[in-house]
């Protein structure tokens, strides 16, 4: 017993001592991804980054630890986190000359709260063998009978699809879009499951023709020599290129009302936002650079150039809960 | 005088234990009570009576087919002898090592559409669409069953066959002078002595199902934990999310209540050391393969499949997946699992302990309130563990900020929120494990040493604890594997520095791409097949 308490006193004492250079980061996003920037930065900077990743319930932990925590920054990997940690007043005015001239207005907070960092496109994906290339896609034709039993897309409430519902309920209103969800539904090859990877694994093997997914996902694919053989039997297809354009989620990075080292976590998200990063992002990651003139990854170059839906990101997470009421009504995941 | 006063400690360590343990509950049942309904009325007239059918469904679903599986081997590893049982009484509780998240990662893969045994049968066949044939989908409620159960039969097996082995054997003998067949006894005899220890396991078994979201979620099933996480993180409602959370607790401890009820008037004792070293069927012939088969069959669903599958992503992707920070991974992984089970054995024995002596229906609260913790969904029980410890650190801060003093997060941004959350979560596998082998001591031996002037803490230590043992070490056992293969809470909770094996996995699962993390997982299980090693031997040598 005695023993078993020595040990216990052991391993509890056993937490380290925080260093003065450092920038304590609660990320959404997987840990390997960002990996290449954060060695970067820290090769620069000296300033030493810790991680912790989860997927769910990081935004209420911020809140519970409330002053105390230790939380410089907060990265996300859809613009609701970074809109939800604003609204529940988690966050800091972020004010850097250098980030106003890296990233474009549309994507940073109007009030500084929060950036983005990088842009992912709702794409469709469709099989070469049996489509062809949709150059005219619209997300509405999603629901048009001529595709029934042929679209594949994982839970409707993932946040990249819910993120896209509330950018149809923003653009066509509620009824319509509950109609246009009914429509999707009804097309589906089968019930929604898997992530977006899994959705062109199933076009490749003949399961369905199209299939909901970020743009990203298909360069991560072709860098797999497993997974190569998918990703080259589709096309990619950016939807509403003749009207409103592209549904759009970016990635991004708050600093915390209560950091303890916020000048650190400035340097970062300025880091981030440079040339360099960007370009990291770009090449390692697939993503589309937020910053302008940042040279694409020559395979998502090859993509092509495409217009982007222009709404605001604040306007479209108006509608999530929304969107997600609507998705249980037409019960899109049972 | 004397009798009260010691009385009243085991009461006050039990009650206060019971409580400290429930308290994340309470502050969840407190937050659930904050206002706004209007999600939850909206779940209600959608999607949640087709969530709580989709619950009971697999909650049901998963006891059957773990008694189908693990009653039967509890039996014949237990009673029988037949080729391979030495091996397979501890092979058989393998499974228990593999987390559901990865042997349901590894089946779908190997058994979807888009799968090497589909696109194999197209082939040979010559099949070219899902409309050519039918292959069952393992993305499925049905197929959610069978994973869930192949990872957590061996709680019942392990608890049946503890059950058994100290029983009387003369129990059967006996029946089967009676004229009772080997299956009639099966079914009149071990069947209802062990009902205790079966329910016991099926409650464990039942909590740790209702708790899943890793496996469900990948197999695109919505149960009540579905709903719990969409009104958390899609309605941005923890009231709600909450309020579902108590409606599941609600139901199961009235279960249990239940089930405890029904069994009010028996109790069963056993006289003497029942293990024998003779099998008391030695099969031959048909029936000895049919045994050796059985085994053999679920040992290479369970266990074998999944594991070569794991090996082989881990050659091919070696170069990827092969990472020098494993052994730090492990030894966090190992000193929180240690630390969890040796704590909760403690805890568990005590409160035990004082049901037995209080001999009240009420002394059996403690119990249950303690063990209430193991049906919430990790994350959930993550938050609700959060919430009295920030309360705690907070009211700590301000009373010392007039001193100028500063814990800051000293609990919740240190391991010891991990430690917490594993107790509060694993308790009630000890707890269960403990009270099984308890029950089964005879309260003759009690009075015995009572009349020989022993006080209840030398009872316990000198009588109940050496007849214990066993128990003790299947709690323990239990326990260190869950923490071992435990994710959704050390994941949000983990101060900076903590990895450990799960979360390592876990980066890669999330993203669809077990291969990277092939290596880690395949550690996940080697390590929890250590403490197996060490338990079946200390078995062995008493048997």
């Amino acid at each position: 017993m005695r023993t078993a308490l020595a040990i216990l006193t052991c391993i509890i004492s056993a937490s380290p001592a925080f260093a003065s250079d450092v920038v304590n980061i609660y990320s959404f996003r997987q840990p390997f991804l960002i990996q290449p920037i954060l060695t970067d930065f820290t090769k620069q900077t000296g300033i030493k980054t810790n991680v912790v990743f989860a997927k769910k319930g990081l935004i209420e932990r911020v809140k519970r630890e409330g002053k105390h925590s230790k939380a410089d920054l907060v990265l996300t990997s859809n613009f609701s986190a970074l809109i939800q940690l604003e609204d529940l007043n988690l966050t800091q005015s972020i004010k850097s000359d250098r980030i106003k001239n890296n990233i474009p207005a549309s994507y940073r907070d109007s009030d500084g709260q929060w950036v983005a960092l990088t842009k992912r496109v709702r794409n469709v994906y469709s099989s070469k063998e049996r489509l062809g290339a949709l150059p005219k896609l619209t997300y509405e034709d999603l629901a048009n009978p001529q595709y029934k039993g042929q679209i594949c897309t994982r839970s409707g409430k993932h946040p990249y699809n819910l993120g896209l519902v509330a950018s149809m309920i923003a653009h066509h209103g509620e009824e319509k879009t509950k109609t246009w969800l009914e429509g999707v539904k009804a097309n589906l090859a089968r019930k929604p499951q898997g992530n977006d990877r899994a959705q062109v694994k199933a076009v490749k093997e003949g399961l369905c023709n199209l299939a909901l997914g970020n743009s990203y996902y298909l360069g991560k694919m072709l860098q797999d020599d497993e997974q190569k053989a998918w990703a080259e039997s589709v096309y990619i297809n950016f939807p509403n290129q003749q009207n409103r354009g592209s549904h759009i989620n970016v990635s991004g990075a708050v600093i915390t009302k209560y950091a303890k080292n916020p000048d650190n976590a400035l340097k970062l998200i300025e880091f981030m936002s440079e040339t360099k990063a960007q370009n990291m992002y770009a090449s390692v990651n697939m993503e589309y650079p937020v910053k302008q003139g940042v040279e694409l990854s020559s395979l998502v170059a090859s993509w092509g150039s495409f217009k982007e839906d222009g709404l605001a990101l604040d306007e479209i997470s108006k509608y999530r809960p929304l969107a997600l009421k609507l998705i249980d009504e037409v019960k899109f995941d049972l | 005088m004397n009798f009260i006063f010691k009385l009243s400690k085991w009461q006050l360590f039990a009650w206060s234990t019971g409580l400290l343990l429930s308290a994340p509950l309470f502050f969840l049942i407190y937050e659930s009570l904050q206002g706004d309904s209007e999600v939850f009325s909206h779940l209600w007239d959608t999607v949640l009576w087709d969530y709580i059918t989709n619950t009971v469904l697999l909650i049901f679903g998963v006891c059957l087919l773990s008694c189908a599986i693990a009653l039967p081997l509890g039996w014949l590893s237990a009673y029988c002898s037949f080729p391979g049982k030495k091996q397979f009484e501890w092979a058989l509780m393998l499974p228990l090592a593999m987390p559901t998240y990865l042997i349901a990662y590894v089946y779908t893969d190997l058994l979807d559409y888009a799968g090497p045994v589909q696109i194999a049968l197209r082939e040979w066949f010559d099949w070219h669409s899902p409309t050519d044939y039918w292959f069952f989908d393992i993305r499925t409620l049905p197929g959610a069953i069978v994973m869930i159960a192949l990872v957590l039969y061996p709680y019942l097996f392990l608890i049946f066959k503890t059950a058994l082995r100290e029983q009387s054997f003369k129990l059967v003998q006996a029946s089967q002078l009676m004229g009772l067949s080997p299956w009639q006894s099966f079914f009149k005899v071990s069947i209802v002595l062990s009902r205790g220890s079966i329910v016991a396991a099926l409650a464990l078994i039942s909590m740790e199902t209702m708790a899943d979201y890793a496996t469900v979620s990948y197999f695109a099933v919505s149960t009540l934990t579905t709903a719990v996480y969409d009104t958390w993180f899609g309605y941005y409602s923890l009231t709600a999310a909450a309020k579902i959370s108590g409606v599941m607790l609600l139901l199961l401890f009235l279960a249990l209540m239940a089930e405890r009820f029904s069994r009010r008037n028996q109790a069963v004792f056993e006289r003497q050391s029942g293990v024998n070293s003779e099998s008391l069927y030695k099969l031959k012939g048909k029936h000895a393969w049919l045994a050796t088969s059985f085994c053999s069959v679920i040992l290479l669903i369970a266990f074998i499949i999944p594991m070569l599958v794991l090996l082989n992503y881990a050659i091919t992707y070696f170069d990827k997946a092969w990472n020098t920070a494993f052994f730090s991974y492990a030894w966090q992984s190992l000193k929180v699992a240690i630390t969890v089970s040796v704590i909760s054995i403690i805890l568990a024995t005590l409160i035990v302990f004082y049901q037995r002596v209080a001999k009240q229906g009420y002394s059996l609260i403690p119990g249950r309130l303690a063990s209430t913790g193991y049906a919430l969904p990790g994350t959930v029980l993550a938050i609700a563990v959060l919430l009295p410890l920030t309360v705690l650190e907070n009211s700590i801060n301000a009373a010392l900020e007039s001193y100028n003093l500063d814990i800051g997060l000293l609990l919740t941004g240190s391991i010891i929120t991990i430690i917490v959350a594993y107790l509060v979560r694993f308790y009630a596998i000890a707890h269960g494990a403990i009270e099984s082998s308890f029950v089964r001591i005879s309260p003759s031996l009690d009075m015995a040493s009572q009349s020989m002037g022993k006080s209840q803490g030398q009872t316990l230590r000198l009588v109940h604890l050496p007849l214990l043992r066993r128990g003790l070490l299947t709690a323990a056992l239990l326990v260190f594997i869950e923490c071992m293969k435990e994710l959704p809470a050390a994941l949000l909770l983990r101060p900076f520095d903590f990895e450990s094996l799960a979360t390592h996995v876990f980066q890669y699962v999330s993203d669809e791409q077990l291969e990277l993390a092939s290596i880690s997982a395949l550690f996940i299980v080697l390590v929890g097949l250590i403490p197996l090693y060490f338990i079946n031997r200390s078995m062995e040598q008493r048997s």
